[in-house]
């Protein structure tokens, strides 16, 4: 953890800050939740005790909402559920699938526990990491990728497996990789395009 | 009894991979007979039942669950309100069993779970199920809107006087919420630190109310154990324990996977004959019985069955039943450096002998398998783990991460000390890979 090179230093330094300028979905300063997130937020009470008890539920629409948490967004659903948001905070910092900082598009779990270990997924984050220029917990500078550790991921048999969205990748190669990021960039690059105005 | 002949009562409705049963196909293969007999048994039978058939937690612990359930108040004086939670958050390293039963009969866990909450008298239910498990959650959905269609969920089940509703409550990551408590405080929207017992969960649990946590696949026994009874239930196991069990193997062998096997077979069995043997030209150094946080043993073991006791007796846990395998080219002390890192970053940090003793344990790990490492960290190691062991902290997490780090010191001793005899890994790994690990 902490032996990073100086080069790796300044390649996190340098991802962070695009992932700043970058990444910023639009909306994600609102300090007030909108009409559909207060929907979905009022679905969850009825089936906790209190209203602290959706949290968790509330910080994940949210989310699905604005791609991460900001501290806006954090504060909007604190005053929303009347709690305080160090309580809230302390959730959404606990827990891996919130996200306290902007991440890319594509959000990769790359598992790294015993069994997808013996099978080399070392090699795989290794390359990843030369292809990318991503240690976990970062971000790609076209702010697509994002790698993120994980606990096991319970694919153990089809090791090495990585979970991106709600896609599981089974037995995964460097080749396998390489042709999914061709893939996404293809992908993402056409998408962008397309929403260019005339 | 029409029946008793089954023998793998869990995976006997699970059809090709990408489908899941139906309620249609669930019930026209038996489904929900177990429900409906259980209905007109009085609560207290089916925990004796649940007791005397000897069912034991497949969550790892292996407690008995029908004696859990028995500690849950009952009767006039008791709490109104009681909840039932199913343990979905499987993310024990190596363990892939309940993802396979949600994904593949979501109707056996959710019959599982009304029995269940018959028993204890329960209304309310939560399926505590990890984020990751996209779908797993989205069968499970579908199979409690067809059970709610069907009114075998909300008021009158199945024409009975009970009522009970299932909420799929979604996480968000982190190991430790697996822990019984630790999952609570989750659900009640708080950090998923694990609490202080006693009080245990069966009399102050969720919102403070009684409630009882149980692993799905103890859950998935449920509706068979009640519909063919103690007897055959007892039958299925080949050893001491009862039941049928889903075990696994993960790792360098021919055919990784699970098979749904009678308690009690044995380990060769499992891995030479299900999982195929090792893959070519590779021998067995050891394995981890049941997941990350189980004792390593070694070849020496393979004669032994699967059974809670008989583990116990060899110095490991049955676990989750799920093997990892370790050949004779995976390098023993990085594969403890990766475990020991997995339960270091996953440490809640509450307690001190977790959070400040997993660092340090990775750091002489690491020392050692880069090469650097001294004669006198073997036994500096050793004490850091042995400060993790029971009794040292609120929850099982820094005794389980000790489990593998003492038993591999024991099993593996020459391997940590030829790589600091050599000042290196002694296996083939690309510098680039170890620096990286």
């Amino acid at each position: 953890m902490n032996s990073f090179s100086e080069t790796e230093v300044l390649s996190e330094i340098k991802a962070v800050e695009v992932m700043e300028q970058s990444n910023t979905p639009p909306g994600n300063t609102d300090t007030e939740l909108s009409e559909e997130e207060k929907r979905e937020i009022d679905s969850e009470f009825s089936r906790y005790e209190d209203r602290a008890s959706v949290g968790l539920e509330a910080l994940r629409i949210v989310q699905k909402h604005r791609g991460w948490v900001s501290d806006e967004s954090l504060q909007a659903v604190s005053d929303y559920l009347e709690i305080p948001p160090a309580q809230l905070e302390s959730v959404a910092t606990y827990f891996q699938l919130i996200f306290r900082q902007p991440v890319g598009r594509e959000v990769m779990l790359l598992c790294k526990s015993a069994s997808c270990w013996i099978m080399g997924c070392s090699r795989l984050q290794v390359h990843i990491r030369n292809r990318l220029q991503i240690a976990p917990g970062q971000t790609s500078e076209d702010g697509i990728f994002t790698l993120l550790e994980t606990p096991c991921l319970g694919d153990c048999d089809k090791a090495p497996v990585m979970l991106v969205g709600e896609q599981v990748h089974h037995n995964i190669t460097e080749k396998s990789i390489d042709k999914w990021i061709e893939q996404k960039i293809i992908q993402h690059k056409t998408t962008d395009a397309d929403q260019l105005p005339d | 009894m029409q029946t008793n002949s089954l023998t793998k009562p869990l995976t006997k409705n699970m059809g090709p991979e990408n489908v899941a049963t139906s309620l249609d196909s669930y019930r026209a293969n038996g489904g929900y007979r177990g429900l409906r007999k259980a209905l007109r048994m009085a609560p207290a039978d089916i925990v004796t039942t649940v007791k005397d058939g000897g069912l034991r937690g497949r969550g790892g612990a292996g407690f008995n669950t029908g004696l859990k359930w028995s500690f849950v108040p009952a009767g006039d004086d008791a709490p109104p309100v009681k909840y039932l939670v199913c343990n979905a958050d499987e993310m024990e390293p190596g363990t892939f069993k309940d993802r396979l039963l949600m994904e593949r009969d979501p109707h056996l866990l959710i019959e599982g779970m009304i029995i269940a909450a018959y028993a204890i008298g329960a209304h309310t239910a939560y399926i505590f199920i990890r984020g990751e498990y996209h779908l797993a959650t989205a069968r499970l959905e579908n199979a409690i809107a067809e059970a709610r269609q069907q009114k075998l969920l909300g008021s009158n089940i199945d024409g009975s006087d009970f009522s009970l509703e299932i909420h799929l409550h979604r996480s968000s990551g982190n190991y430790i919420c697996g822990e019984e408590t630790a999952l609570l405080n989750a659900l009640e929207g708080k950090r998923a630190l694990p609490r202080a017992k006693p009080p245990f969960p069966q009399v102050s649990g969720l919102w403070g109310k009684p409630t009882v946590v149980n692993n799905v696949e103890t859950l998935c026994n449920i509706p068979h154990l009640v519909d063919l009874g103690i007897d055959w239930y007892k039958n299925l196991g080949r050893g001491e324990d009862a039941g049928s069990k889903i075990f696994g193997v993960s790792g360098r062998v021919r055919n990784p996977g699970a098979w749904e096997l009678p308690m009690g077979t044995p380990i060769r069995q499992i891995i030479e004959h299900h999982a195929g043997g090792l893959c070519d030209g590779l021998k067995l150094k050891g394995f981890l019985p049941g997941g990350g946080s189980t004792d390593f043993l070694g070849p020496q073991h393979l004669d032994l069955p699967m059974d809670y006791d008989t583990i116990g007796k060899a110095g490991s846990r049955m676990g989750t039943g799920t093997i990892i395998v370790v050949d004779d080219r995976t390098c023993p002390v990085g594969l403890v450096l990766n475990l020991s890192r997995f339960f270091a970053r996953e440490s809640c940090g509450w307690c001190t002998p977790c959070r400040d003793g997993l660092p340090w344990v990775v750091q002489i790990l690491q020392r050692i398998e880069r090469g650097h490492g001294l004669p006198e960290d073997l036994e500096l190691l050793r004490e850091q783990a042995q400060r993790m062991g029971p009794g040292n902290t609120f929850c099982a997490l820094a005794p389980g991460a000790a489990a593998p780090i003492l038993s591999g010191l024991d099993l593996f001793e020459q391997d940590f000390i030829d790589h600091i005899a050599r000042g290196c890994c002694p296996y083939v790994v690309e510098p680039e890979v170890l620096e990286a690990v």
